[in-house]
This record gives structure tokens, C-alpha cells and sequence, in this order.
């Protein structure tokens, strides 16, 4: 069958791209559109993420030859922490939130922005406060206690820039509440008629998940840290037993934010997959209720579950059996989700488009990051695999294979909404393709190191390990080329990718309603929604009714 | 909605209440209760901040949604409290590590 001829479509004349409120910088700098935020944390995270990028190059450079083959085993010590600091906290945290959600959410619920969008600007000014202060920290000795900053090493010990770090991770946390109070805020004021609660995108379900947990355990790590910080500046006794204080305390209170910490950065490309996999299964999504519940369910049940860090501390056997439990628990919303994407896929009209082989990766990714999971919830077999790569495998499962896979989906499926134009077709399934082998032969590699008891966060191991660690390194290379690849395509096409139109998929949320790019006000006329979500049997908006030619090709540059 | 109006009474009232709890909790401090110094001192900080919350941030004449709001924060603290002192109360405290022979023979 041949394809029907692609109409030449233009860019609206007037969009939130063009939208002149100023002078150039200061337009872009004294904004309070949604969407022109969301384009400042996209080039802030782009920062961090690259940053964190070009460590972790060289920690896989250094693991080349078991005795190190780079940087003194000082540097390595600051190498993983740096690392670790710059991708958590200032990359995978606000990624999908802050850019995907900042843009989408206003739009996906018929709003003309979010509720508060001045606060919206100063949580990004907050964000970018918060991060020079820990890149300061990186530029005057960088940071070697790990990113968890455990006491008394980082209050004591340690002689590297913590304090800087730790003070920018503290006004850091500030983003992330005020982010998530205006998205829970504008979920509850501003939906458009007609778009009930069960009516609502899943990732609008899934963000007001993450906002919980961002306004509920944000606060607990602020707090902690800056307390890790005020003894080491003005040995004031919290954590160090010498003072009178208690280092296990350090670590509840640090686990009680950064394990919900995992689920603000996986719930939102939870989120990003519901709304991927129906549009190219072109069927409505299996289970709606459950999915949006499951969100919710984790996001209460990932605040039970910290202590599973700490199972080698000495920690009671009944709390540890306690929080064994709860963390098997977690996997069971996961679960659904995971069951309810593949029934949607089952006799699914499924097109392999890119931000559907980022989906399907996604979901292969998560399985495994998660089942690895729920060895290490389990008590016994914790006390062999705790702090080998074991764990770091597990949790790049989840954060790069799951979070980082749902965010470049993401930025596939959205991007022709954001910039209003395509990218090619035939080079961009093929860097989703790439990603995916270059995760897996980097961290797969590294299950078994850590079976095998290869600890983490040491800078040399023994000859035997060194076929492992070269596969991973080898992977690294490819996973690199993964993510240059979108870099480079995704800002040639902001200039000559071809223009995509409203919508290109198509996709049969209210954000495609409106023009690619869309107004600065999102809609000419508030929306009336009277519609289902996932719905494409009664949408003959959406020109895929029986018998009616395909719209073009979404994508088609090749 | 219209903001409520709190009577300068009420915060004086609140007020005086707030200071008689610090002169409480500096008399506390010089007593010595055993077990029960630090229950008495969160005692009066908890019923101290309750007040802050009920009428200086005006929660009692709130919405019952940002009533909700604040329970619910409460409660997750609660958490967080209860289930690290379940660890606390619970873990074994012979103030020294096993010897690597004990650890050996098991």
C-alpha cells in the first residue's frame, strides 16, 4: 500500500516560541510561561545530565584494567560521588517533573498554565542556585563521600567541598516542593470542563503521585542534610557518636526521602509510557483505574520501605523483617502497571515508531531492575549482594533503563508538540536500538560482577573480573553513542526537521488538541472534554476511522 | 472565601500560652524526671506547636481540605517516627561489635 502524500504544513504564526514579551534573554529569563520553564530545566538538566555523563565515562575508562588505569583512587572516590550527586539530584529528580511535567500537565488538562506560574519561575531559580552551589563544590576539591553522604565521613572525616554540596542539595530540595504543590494545586483547581478525574492522562495521575512524595519527603532530606552539614561546620552532636549523636539516624532519615526518591524519578516515565503505549497500540489503555491507582499505591507504599538499605547496620531483625516485607509489597503495584501495558499491546494495532521501541524498552528494562528488586528486599540473599555491583546494576536498571528511557521516549513522543517539528524516522529508531543494546552490554555485565562479589565504589578489583568490566566499558561507549545520537538529530530538526502539525501520531490527548508548538495561552477557547481517555473508536478527529485514509506518516525525513 | 478575622484577645491569649510554655520548658530543664525529661519537654513542644498551627496559621478556621492536608502530614510523620524507633527499640545494644572468632564459629 503506498502512503498517502504528506500535506506541507507550515508553523502556526503565532506560538509561545515566538511570543515576543521582551528582549530576547530577558523573555526567556523573567517568564512565567509553563512551557518556556520547562524549556529552561530542559537545558539546565541537559547540563547535569552531561556532567554526570562524562564521570561515569570516566569511571568506566578507569575500570578498563583491574589496578585503574586513569585517575588515583582519591579521584575515583570523588568520580562516583560526583557522579551519583549531579544525575540524582539535579538530573533523574527534576528531569520528567520539571520538563516533560511543567510543559504537558497545564496543557493535558485544558489549563492556560499551572496555578502558580511565578513560583514556578523561582523554582527554577531555585534549582539553579542550588546546583552552582554544588558545582562549586565539584571545582574546589569535588566530593568523595559518596552521594548518600553517610555519617560521620561526610560531617567528619571526609576533606573534600561537602559543605557547598550538601547546602546546594538543601536549597535544591526547595525546586522540587514548590514543583510539586503547583502541580498538585493545578490538578485539583484548573481542569478544563468536562476532564474529571478519571478522565485524566496517566500522567497526570502519575506526576500528582510524584508531587506527594516530592512535598511529603523532600523536606525530611533538606532538613537531614543541612543538619549533616551544621556538624560538620559548627560540630553541632546529630550523627556523630562522638557528639553524643547517632549515625544510624543519618540514615533513616536520609532513606525516608531518597527511596521514595526512586519513585519521583520512575513514577513520571511510568506516566510517559501509559501515554506512549496507547497511541501506538492505537487501542485505549487496559485497566485505567488501576494504573492511576497503582501510582498512588506506590507513591504510599515506596515511603515504607527506606530500612531496606540498611539491612547490614546492625538493624533490628524484626524492623528488618518488617520492611522486607513492605518492600516486596511495592513490587505488586509496579506489577500491574507492567501487566496492564502488556494486555494493551495484546491485539494492539502497534506501529514501531520511536518513542514506542524507547516503551518497549522501557518495560523490558523496568522487569529486570525491578525483579532484581525483590532479591534484594530479601533478607538473606541482601547480606551477599549489598554494596556490590549487584545494586548498582539493579538501580541503573531502574533509573537509566527505566527513568532515563522514559524521559528520551518522552522527548521523542513530545518533541514535535515542543519544537512543532519531526525528526528523522529511520536514524532515530535506530539510536532507541542502540540505546538499548549499549544499556544492557554496560550494566547487565555488572549483575554478575556483583553475584561474583565485586563490591561497589572500589577503584581496583582482581585480574579474574576484568572480561566483565571490559564488556561493560565497551557498553558505555555504545550507550554514549545512544545518547549523542538524539542530542544531535533532536537540535538539527529544531531548525529543519520537517513540521509536524498538531497532531502527528496521532495521539488522543488535549495536549494535541492545540497547535505544535502551541499559544502561550495553550488553547484559543478553554476545551470542553467529552471524550474517554485512550479513546480512538469515537474520535473522528483523530482521521482513523474505518474506511478514511491514514493521515501522513508522523515522521517521514528520510 | 473570606479571610477570618482573629481577634487580638485570642492572640494575645495565645501568646501569653506560648511564652508560659517556654517558662515550663526552662523550669523542666533544670529538674530531673529520668526517663521522662525528654517526654516532657516534646510534651509541651508538641502542644506549643499545635497552637502555632491551630491559630497564629489560622488551621482551625481552614477549609476542612486544608485541615485534611495537615493530619495527613502529621500522620506521614508519624511514620517516619515510628518506624525508625521500631528499629531503635528493637535492635540489639551490647555496645560492642561480635569478635571476628564469633563470627568464624558461626
Amino acid at each position: 500500500m503506498s502512503t498517502p502524500p504528506t500535506p506541507v504544513r507550515e508553523l502556526p504564526h503565532k506560538h509561545y516560541l515566538n511570543a515576543t514579551y521582551g528582549a530576547g534573554l530577558r523573555s526567556w529569563l523573567l517568564t512565567t510561561d509553563h512551557k518556556r520553564i520547562a524549556l529552561l530545566y530542559l537545558a539546565s538538566v541537559t547540563v547535569f545530565f552531561f556532567i554526570g555523563g562524562v564521570l561515569a565515562t570516566m569511571i568506566r575508562i578507569h575500570l578498563l584494567t583491574p589496578g585503574g588505569a586513569l585517575v588515583t583512587p582519591e579521584t575515583y572516590n570523588k568520580l562516583f560521588t560526583m557522579h551519583g550527586v549531579a544525575m540524582i539530584f539535579f538530573f533523574l529528580i527534576p528531569s520528567i517533573p520539571a520538563v516533560f511535567g511543567n510543559f504537558l500537565i497545564p496543557l493535558m488538562i485544558g489549563a492556560k498554565d499551572l496555578a502558580f506560574p511565578k513560583i514556578n519561575l523561582l523554582s527554577w531559580y531555585i534549582y539553579v542556585i542550588g546546583g552552582c552551589f554544588v558545582l562549586y563544590s565539584f571545582g574546589t576539591g569535588g566530593l568523595d563521600t559518596g552521594w548518600t553522604f553517610y555519617t560521620p565521613l561526610s560531617s567528619v572525616y571526609s576533606n573534600s567541598a561537602v559543605t557547598p554540596a550538601v547546602l546546594g542539595i538543601f536549597i535544591n530540595g526547595f525546586s522540587s516542593i514548590l514543583t510539586g504543590l503547583n502541580f498538585i494545586v493545578t490538578i485539583h483547581t484548573m481542569r478544563a470542563p468536562g476532564m474529571t478525574w478519571f478522565r485524566l492522562p496517566l500522567f497526570v495521575w502519575a506526576h500528582y503521585a510524584t508531587s506527594l512524595v516530592m512535598i511529603l519527603g523532600t523536606p525530611v532530606v533538606a532538613i537531614t542534610l543541612l543538619l549533616a552539614g551544621l556538624e560538620r561546620m559548627f560540630h553541632l552532636g546529630f550523627f556523630n557518636p562522638a557528639l553524643g549523636g547517632d549515625p544510624i539516624l543519618f540514615q533513616h532519615l536520609f532513606w525516608f526521602y531518597s527511596h521514595p526518591a526512586v519513585y519521583i524519578m520512575i513514577l513520571p516515565a511510568m506516566g510517559v509510557i501509559s501515554e506512549i503505549i496507547p497511541t501506538f497500540a492505537r487501542k485505549p489503555i487496559f485497566g485505567y483505574a488501576f494504573i492511576a491507582g497503582s501510582s498512588i499505591a506506590i507513591a504510599v507504599i515506596g515511603f515504607l520501605v527506606w530500612a531496606h538499605h540498611m539491612f547490614v547496620t546492625g538493624e533490628s531483625t524484626y524492623a528488618a523483617l518488617t520492611f522486607s516485607f513492605l518492600s516486596y509489597l511495592v513490587a505488586i503495584p509496579s506489577a500491574v502497571k507492567v501487566f496492564n501495558w502488556t494486555s494493551t499491546l495484546y491485539k494492539g494495532s502497534i506501529s514501531w515508531d520511536p518513542p514506542m521501541i524507547y516503551a518497549l524498552g522501557f518495560i523490558g528494562l523496568f522487569v529486570i531492575g525491578g525483579l532484581t528488586g525483590l532479591f534484594l528486599a530479601c533478607l538473606g540473599l541482601d547480606i551477599h549482594i549489598h554494596d556490590t555491583y549487584f545494586v548498582v546494576a539493579h538501580f541503573h536498571y531502574i533509573m537509566v533503563g527505566g527513568a532515563v528511557m522514559g524521559y528520551v521516549g518522552g522527548l521523542h513522543f513530545w518533541w514535535p508538540k515542543i519544537t512543532g517539528r519531526l525528526y528523522p524516522r529511520a536514524l532515530s529508531r535506530f539510536a532507541a536500538v542502540v540505546l538499548f543494546i549499549g544499556f544492557n552490554l554496560t550494566f547487565f555485565p555488572q549483575f554478575i560482577l556483583g553475584y561474583l562479589g565485586m563490591p561497589r565504589r572500589y577503584h581496583t578489583y582482581p585480574p579474574e573480573f576484568q572480561v566483565l568490566n571490559v564488556l561493560s566499558t565497551a557498553g558505555a561507549s555504545i550507550l554514549a553513542l545512544g545518547y549523542l545520537l538524539p542530542m544531535s538529530y533532536l537540535t538539527w530538526s529544531m531548525r529543519y526537521g520537517r513540521v509536524a502539525g498538531q497532531n502527528p501520531w496521532p495521539a488522543t490527548g488535549l495536549e494535541w488538541k492545540t497547535d505544535s508548538p502551541p499559544l502561550t495561552e495553550n488553547f484559543e477557547v478553554t476545551p470542553v472534554v467529552t471524550w474517554e481517555p485512550y479513546d480512538f473508536k469515537n474520535r473522528p478527529d483523530l482521521g482513523l476511522a474505518t474506511g478514511t485514509p491514514l493521515p501522513a506518516p508522523a515522521l517521514g525525513d528520510d | 472565601m473570606s479571610e477570618h478575622i482573629v481577634s487580638p484577645k485570642i492572640y494575645l491569649a495565645i501568646f501569653t500560652t506560648l511564652m508560659a510554655g517556654t517558662g515550663m520548658t526552662v523550669w523542666a530543664a533544670f529538674q530531673n524526671f529520668g526517663k521522662f525529661n525528654i517526654v516532657i519537654a516534646l510534651a509541651i513542644a508538641t502542644i506549643k506547636a499545635t497552637l502555632v498551627v491551630l491559630y497564629f496559621m489560622h488551621a482551625r478556621y481552614s477549609p476542612k481540605r486544608t485541615q485534611l492536608v495537615i493530619v495527613c502530614s502529621v500522620f506521614w510523620l508519624a511514620i517516619m517516627l515510628s518506624l525508625t524507633l521500631a528499629d531503635y527499640n528493637t535492635r540489639r545494644h551490647e555496645g560492642r561489635l561480635a569478635s571476628a572468632t564469633t563470627c568464624y564459629r558461626a
